[in-house]
């Protein structure tokens, strides 16, 4: 089966090379690996890659917010995170080095948004302090401090004091750190 | 509905996307059965049409009647189109979605397919084109009449008004997607065909001549926004497939009138100009790629970047980058001073500066020449020492001394050159990030670091991330207090203390060690051992490996922040190299002074020994061809500036050798110890007291500097040091490398690695700075050799220069360049820049400030903004309320199911709405219309949503914040 999409058409390719952020040999790469786990999946060949299998990616194995970046990128219309090749450019364009700050913080929003509601609540902050500590317990933090610290980030950020954070502020917090760009990515 | 807020308007966008598409893919349809339908009757009309434009007779007139009627045809079969499509629509969003799959896929065949019919047949494809254009004015025509329709009856067609303005929009300048490749093609064709109806009917017209200049213009604009959209669609968020669909049709967009627009003979000229803009284009992304194929080591450090972090990623990047000038450095050096020498230059042994001395001969070709550079290697082009003081040598008149100098200020000169202009770079980069006011925020947005890969690292970095997290609250909360902070005090000073007796100690040591050298090497260095022989460079190694770990050890006496602890080690260390160096370096000049008494007895003895030669041979023919001495025997000076080239060379090779088996010993060695003997220990090795070693970036990144120092400062009087410089990276690289991949764990405290590399830099820079000083000190103020180098029998090195300036160039030039060099005029000169500099900064300083403040301003802008939009937000939810209340008391009387409608509207409304302002992202011409076409719908319904709101975004709209009329909906609607 390895054999029927190891080539990708040269104006496609070109295509690619206008839409992404990646260089030519960034996206044959992507090709290649793609099409590695393309053949790994079971049962019915398609061109969207399960999940799971995406996870097994050494890029994104070790990473705590995996299942969200998948869900932000997946276009699949049963929710399930799986991946079309194109969906795995548009991910690795936006993790890519050159990409701009605009895009990888729209990003980043989004995977930060985990009840996809288009806002960063306390809920959602919960969630992404607890990606970031990790989930034994030794290294997650009380329920005091965990307070402490959601109602610090949105004293900080929520700027129109509505008690979440939305995209336009998330930006605005986004574009003044100094490590943003240069840590918000992913090379195959 | 809040939940999906964000989810449905870009759904809501792609339907409407998709829309458009449906509805040009049935147009295609229509056409493609109109052809055949029209079947072969029409075909061979058009082709003859088409014969005869080519031959010159334009029939335009019949081509724009059939056009009429074609256009008639269209129009009442996309207005029942249309028509179906609204209804449609108001029922089934969900099968939609699905079918939208199908015909995405549809499409994609559809295009296969018709790009190899029209590969195949040119003419249907010029056809095709033609009818294309001819769509789109009438589309054009059939929007006004749209427009007007709708004006008369705005309430009936507010749902269609939504929805339907965008798609016209897109209509008018939707394309039937292409490929690249063709239209290019297509271009040409078009560009040709157009120029040939040029020809013949200048007044007429064409396709485009049906366009008046305001429509014209229209498409000028249309035209200049697909480029700009189709070079920014990069930085859209859209999935690939929108993205894919858009870039085709914007290029085609492009291609179909690009080439139209230009006037009269100034068409063809514009086409080609378009289609050499394209050319370059895509040789530049070419370029762009063949550069990043060049890139040495990338998977490599990729790799390194996935298991440790930026920070250790960030060390070997840095080595890279030095690689990088190392190379250039080298090319200079060996490009212009060591090949033309080798090669042209007198060869070895024809002088007595190119031969190995008589007493020399028997150890010349030991082993230990390899890392002493002495014996031959001492006598080559290795070495200051070798080259001939000939103003020019071989055929191409090579001014070699010149040659020389020139590269030795060169390789300077282009080193700072660099290092000021990445240091330029890295705090452009980083501008901005000095605002301390979202500390917590960062920290939970920013701090993981995505390139990790590797599970124990990950883990490291959720405790460290961890561990910040509380520091911070700890810190918030200024609850901690010192407990004693008089004994911390002390325990500080202390440390400083004992840090300030290790600092003197070494130097001591040092400068004992050399002067010590400097009686060995006096009474000649074959009486004595290995040891006495590199005992400088030993020690000084050794103290640079042993004294950072001391500082280390006394630093956990101070109980600083880590990080803070970091900077005050690598300041430690900082100075202890620094101050080894120095040493060294003092100690040298002394031994330079050494040699020059040694070399004036030698100048002495010489006289002497010439006049003894002829003396005792010859008594009395002085006529007679003068003796041939051998080379090797004749006494010659000590040449310190070889013997400085040789200290660095031997120094740098010390501290390669060091550095590599500190690398073995301490990395691998230990690596091996722990995991093997911790099956028979009595402790767990590898997480007890040994444990695996941690990678020092700083360390390693301090050593990599002040090796670099060595090499600019040594680099003048030994031109291998380069060359050397470059195989120990090379080998460090690969080696390293291995060393972290194999034997090292992750670090507990993984640092982020921007903020320190312009840390970095600057130590480069004063390091570059703190090594030419002595090199340009001893090409200044001492006189060279005698018998040795290219400027023996100069006074002053440089004035290689003056000498030059004489005999090479016409006389005029060297009194143009005397005046210029009077001081007169040199001092005012002077002055102007430090003038030019002092204004530079002033101003560079009020920008800065100018700057904080503008931002300032819209900080607190923006602040106010939201506010107000808070407020306009509540009222209005105040207003919805009760409108809500009152049509409650009023449904009451009427039945269930009205209300049910109601908000289902409300709900249609809400989404289209969303739908017109995404489609504002894709067509910023079409806001216009989708704002004008706001306020009739508001005002019939007013109690479905607020009014108040829409004036708030137009005025509370901030140039950096593009996003906010989005965002203010959803706050509204929350």
């Amino acid at each position: 089966m390895g054999g029927t999409s190891t080539k990708l058409p040269k104006d496609l390719l070109s295509e690619y090379q206008e839409l992404t952020f990646l260089t030519k040999q960034e996206i044959l790469l992507a090709h290649k690996i793609f099409s590695e786990l393309q053949d790994r999946e079971n049962g019915p060949y398609s061109t969207r890659v399960s999940m799971e299998k995406i996870l097994t990616l050494p890029e994104l194995k070790s990473n705590p917010f995996q299942k969200r970046i998948c869900h932000v990128f997946s276009t699949s219309d049963m929710k399930d995170g799986s991946l079309s090749f194109e969906d795995f450019l548009d991910l690795l364009s936006a993790f890519s080095d050159s990409a701009t700050l605009e895009i990888k913080s729209h990003y980043a929003f989004r995977i930060f948004d985990f009840d996809d509601d288009g806002t960063l609540d306390a809920r959602d902050l919960e969630k992404l302090v607890n990606s970031l500590t990790g989930e034994t317990d030794d290294t997650r933090l009380t329920a005091e401090e965990m307070r402490q610290l959601i109602s610090n980030i949105l004293e900080e950020s929520d700027i129109d004091k509505d008690g979440t954070v939305n995209l336009s502020e998330f930006q605005h917090v986004i574009s003044r750190s100094p490590d943003f760009v240069s840590s918000f990515k992913i090379v195959l | 509905m809040p939940r999906h807020k964000l989810i449905a308007s870009e759904s809501d966008v792609s339907i409407e996307v998709d829309e458009g598409k449906d509805n040009e893919f049935s147009l295609y349809y229509v056409e493609v059965e109109e052809n055949s339908k029209g079947g072969k009757e029409k075909q061979a009309t058009r082709d003859g049409k088409r014969r005869r434009a080519r031959n010159g007779e334009v029939s335009r007139r019949r081509a724009s009647e059939k056009r009429t009627t074609n256009m008639a045809n269209k129009r009442a079969e996309k207005k029942h189109e249309k028509h179906h499509k609204t209804t449609r629509k108001e029922g089934e969003r969900h099968r939609k979605r699905q079918r939208r799959r199908i015909a995405d896929e549809e499409e994609a065949e559809e295009e296969s397919s018709k790009e190899k019919k029209n590969i195949k047949n040119e003419r249907t494809k010029t056809l095709k084109l033609e009818d294309e254009k001819e769509k789109d004015v009438k589309k054009k025509r059939k929007k006004h009449v749209k427009n007007q329709e709708d004006d008369a009856n705005p309430g009936k067609t507010k749902q269609k008004d939504c929805q339907d303005v965008p798609l016209k929009e897109k209509k008018k300048k939707r394309k039937k997607p292409e490929t690249t490749s063709e239209s290019e093609s297509q271009s040409e064709s078009q560009s040709e065909s157009n120029s040939d109806s040029e020809a013949k009917d200048n007044q007429a017209v064409g396709v485009l001549g049906s366009l008046t200049p305001e429509e014209l213009e229209k498409l000028k604009e249309a035209v200049d926004e697909r480029k700009k959209l189709i070079t920014t669609i990069k930085g859209k968020p859209w999935p690939m497939k929108k993205k894919l669909v858009i870039l085709r049709e914007s290029q085609e967009f492009v291609e179909k009138y690009e080439g139209a627009l230009g006037k009269g003979k100034g068409r063809k000229l514009y086409a080609y100009k378009v289609l050499m803009m394209k050319k370059w284009m895509k040789f530049e992304r070419d370029l762009e790629n063949f550069k990043t194929a060049c890139i040495p080591w990338e998977m490599k450090i990729k790799e390194i970047e996935s298991h440790f972090g930026s920070s250790v990623a960030s060390y070997f990047i840095f080595l890279r980058w030095m690689y990088g000038i190392n190379m250039i450095l080298f090319g200079l050096t060996f490009g212009l001073v060591m090949v033309p020498e080798a090669l042209m230059g007198k060869p070895y042994g024809s002088m007595p500066r190119k031969t190995v001395p008589r007493e020399e001969e028997a150890s010349a070709m030991n082993f230990a020449v390899l890392w002493d550079f002495g014996g031959y290697a001492k006598y080559s082009v290795l070495f200051y020492g070798y080259y001939n003081n000939q103003r020019a040598i071989g055929w191409l008149k090579f001014r070699m001394p010149l040659s020389y100098f020139l590269v030795g200020v060169g390789t300077v000169a282009y080193s700072y050159m660099v290092v000021i202009r990445t240091m330029a770079r890295n705090a452009n980069e980083e501008g901005g990030g000095d605002d301390t006011s979202f500390n917590f925020s960062w920290k939970t947005f920013t701090s993981w670091d995505y390139l990790i890969g590797n599970p124990e690292t990950a883990d490291n970095k959720f405790a460290s991330i961890t561990t910040s997290f509380k520091e911070a609250i700890v810190e918030e909360q200024e609850s901690r207090k010192d407990d004693n902070i008089h004994l911390t005090r002390f325990l500080r000073v202390l440390a400083n203390f004992l840090v300030l007796c290790c600092l003197a100690g070494s130097g001591y040591l040092i400068y004992f060690v050399v002067r010590r050298s400097q009686k060995f090497a006096l009474e000649g260095l074959e009486n004595y051992g290995w040891w006495e022989r590199n005992e400088v460079n030993m020690v000084m190694s050794l103290l640079g490996m042993f004294c950072p770990m001391l500082f280390d050890v006394i630093s956990t006496l101070e109980n600083y922040h880590p990080r803070i602890a970091l900077q005050w080690q690598l300041g430690r260390i900082f100075a202890l190299f620094l101050g080894n160096l120095y040493t060294f370096i003092i100690a040298l000049m002394d031994a330079i002074q050494l040699k020059r008494a040694e070399e004036e007895i030698v100048k002495k003895n010489m006289t002497i020994w010439q006049a003894n030669l002829y003396n005792g041979t010859v008594p009395d023919n002085s006529t007679a061809p003068p003796i041939t001495v051998h080379p090797a025997d004749v006494p010659r000076g000590p040449c310190w500036e070889t013997m400085v080239g040789q200290e660095f060379v031997r120094l740098i090779i010390s501290d390669t050798m060091t550095t590599y088996i500190t690398l073995l010993i301490g990395d691998f060695i230990r690596a091996v110890l722990v995991r093997f003997l911790n099956n028979c220990w009595c402790w767990d090795l590898e997480y007890g007291f040994p444990s695996y070693s941690e990678f020092d970036v700083s360390g390693n990144v301090l050593g990599l500097i002040f090796n670099q120092g060595m090499i600019w400062m040594g680099a003048f009087y030994a031109p291998c040091l380069p060359a050397l410089n470059l195989l120990r990276l090379h080998v460090s690289m690969y080696l390293q490398c291995w060393a972290v991949m194999c034997c090292n764990v992750p670090q507990e405290r993984v640092f982020k690695a921007s903020g320190s590399n312009n840390f970095y830099m600057a130590m480069l820079l004063v390091i570059l700075f703190l090594s030419t000083l002595p090199a340009i000190y001893t090409i200044v103020s001492f006189p060279p050799s005698f018998d040795c180098g290219p400027f023996s029998g100069k006074n002053r090195m440089f004035d290689v220069i003056q000498e030059t300036l004489e005999t090479d160039f016409p006389a005029w030039f060297g009194k143009v360049f005397s005046y210029a060099s009077n001081p007169g005029l040199v001092l005012p000169f002077l002055l102007l820049l430090v003038l030019a500099i002092y204004y530079l900064q002033s101003t560079s300083k009020t920008y800065k400030r100018v700057n904080m403040e503008l931002k300032k301003k819209l900080q607190t802008q923006n602040e106010e903004n939201k506010k107000k939009n808070k407020l306009a937000a509540l009222k209005a939810a105040n207003e919805l309320e009760q409108a809500r209340k009152a049509g409650e008391q009023r449904s009451n009387s009427a039945s269930d199911l009205g209300v049910n409608e109601e908000s289902s509207s409300l709900d249609e409304a809400g989404h289209h709405r969303q739908a017109g302002q995404n489609g504002r992202l894709i067509h910023p011409s079409q806001s216009q219309h989708a704002q004008s076409s706001e306020p009739p719908v508001s005002s019939t319904h007013t109690t479905t949503r607020p009014p108040a709101s829409r004036s708030h975004t137009a005025s509370g709209h901030l140039p950096g914040h593009p996003q906010q009329p989005q965002k203010n909906s959803h706050s509204n609607r929350r």
